[in-house]
């Protein structure tokens, strides 16, 4: 069973169709039992920092997941909260990724939407999944470069579209609303 | 590098797509879910669906589409059409949809945008704007573009942007089904105006069209909705001539 995690974001119910057409079960749940039995962990997210944080603190689930030993994925917010802090309501985060989030500048087109191209190094997660290839993404906030840095993006400036540090896995694109391409990317996380 | 958005928009009736289509592999050419999933497979970057069901009754329908729509389809998609109040705007997004778009109801009531924001993200708001050329002025239209506003159109779209829009769907009622281009002047205006995405609507005819608008405004995005229903400008034929034209498109 694969648990997604639910803190009050937004639009979490597209990762579990996303789950469904690639034949997979999965439950929306915040209960820390069945978060740290399930087999693999989404952590999805549209959303705000601050308010998400607070979401997890009340419910004990920082601790649990950041102790995970699973595989777990986080996707945009679900990202940015893996991070060290986010500029977005100046929030202390789960401190996996050694990165800040920050804010794009105010004078500049934002948030970034639509669909862009990503640099990747060898991963699992990219699989069959080539440079050229676009990923669907909305966002005002961006994770810095660091050493858990598996892919950047360029808007504006160049950001981490994905990060990696033992199973933890972050991507700042939606693969569930990213077509195809999207949908190898779960696939490759479901087989990891 | 950011891609140029193509996003075919749906008219929505009781459940049903309204406009003709001839795609020939579809049987049923008012299902809109086999509609949808056929703009998915040639490219479509998103996709719009507009209500345009005249009764509150029958709108619930909606909801059960939006619903099935989000289990089918894998790119993002846009619903709009008489959406009046955050908890419309809370069924609609908890069946699935990604964004939903305002267009009366933002003018009549402009805290509605904040309130939206506020509650599900700036990301998730739409603000559409029917726009007409009105002695020597683009005034914003409402009601299906019956009823003239007193206000500005570039005036509106920054007091939208203010209010925490994510993004402005520009339809030029001047240019709508004249199919002679999008209106390049106000597009221009608006996209320059504001800093969040707009989406230029309304007047596509050729595939020309589309570099035009692309390479002489800020639009990151433009939708059409006939000229891809009747299959006259095929999506993976648009891609390639907008490439060629070295506009970044997803292909």
């Amino acid at each position: 069973m694969i648990a997604i995690v639910k803190y009050n974001a937004g639009n979490i119910r597209s990762v579990q169709n996303a789950l469904n057409r690639l034949g997979c079960e999965s439950i929306i749940t915040d209960d820390p039992a069945l978060i740290r039995s399930a087999t693999k962990v989404i952590f999805p997210g549209v959303g705000e920092a601050s308010s998400a944080m607070q979401y997890l603190r009340e419910h004990n689930l920082v601790s649990l997941l950041t102790s995970l030993t699973q595989p777990m994925l986080g996707i945009c917010l679900g990202l940015q909260l893996m991070c060290e802090h986010s500029e977005e309501g100046d929030t202390d985060c789960l401190g996996i990724f050694n990165a800040k989030v920050k804010r794009f500048p105010p004078e500049e087109l934002v948030p970034h939407m639509g669909w862009n191209n990503f640099s990747h190094t060898e991963s699992p997660l990219f699989k069959g999944i080539t440079l050229d290839q676009d990923m669907y993404y909305v966002h005002a906030y961006y994770a810095e470069q660091c050493e858990h840095t598996i892919a950047t993006c360029s808007y504006i400036s160049t950001f981490s579209t994905a990060m990696n540090k033992d199973k933890f896995y972050g991507t700042q694109f939606h693969p569930e609303k990213s077509s195809e391409v999207g949908q190898q990317l779960l696939q490759n996380f479901l087989a990891l | 590098m950011l891609k140029k958005r193509i996003i075919p928009c749906l008219d929505i009736k009781d459940g049903r797509t309204v406009k003709g289509i001839n795609f020939v592999d579809i049987k049923d050419a008012g299902d809109p879910i086999a509609l949808a999933k056929q703009y998915v497979r040639e490219g479509a970057d998103e996709l719009v669906f507009l209500d345009i069901t005249a009764s509150v009754e029958k709108r619930k329908t909606l909801v059960d589409l939006v619903h099935q729509i989000a289990k089918e389809i894998n790119i993002p998609f846009t619903v709009g059409g008489g959406i009046g109040s955050t908890e419309d705007v809370g069924r609609l997004i908890k069946a699935g949809a990604d964004k939903i778009s305002l267009n009366s109801s933002a003018v009549r009531r402009p805290e509605l945008i904040s309130e939206i924001a506020e509650e599900f993200g700036q990301q998730c708001i739409v603000v559409a704007i029917d726009t007409k050329y009105l002695d020597g002025e683009w005034m914003v239209y409402v009601h299906g573009g019956r009823t003239l506003t007193p206000w500005n159109t570039v005036a509106w779209a920054k007091e939208a942007e203010a209010l925490g829009a994510g993004e402005i769907l520009l339809t030029s009622m001047n240019n709508d089904g004249m199919k002679t281009g999008f209106a390049l002047d106000i597009v221009g205006q608006v996209s320059a105006a504001v800093n969040i995405p707009v989406i230029a609507s309304g007047g596509a005819g050729a595939m020309p069209h589309f570099r035009d608008v692309f390479q002489q405004t800020q639009a990151t995005g433009a939708l059409a909705a006939s000229v891809f229903h009747y299959g006259e400008i095929p999506i993976p034929q648009l891609k390639h001539y907008l490439t060629k034209e070295q506009i970044p498109v997803r292909l």
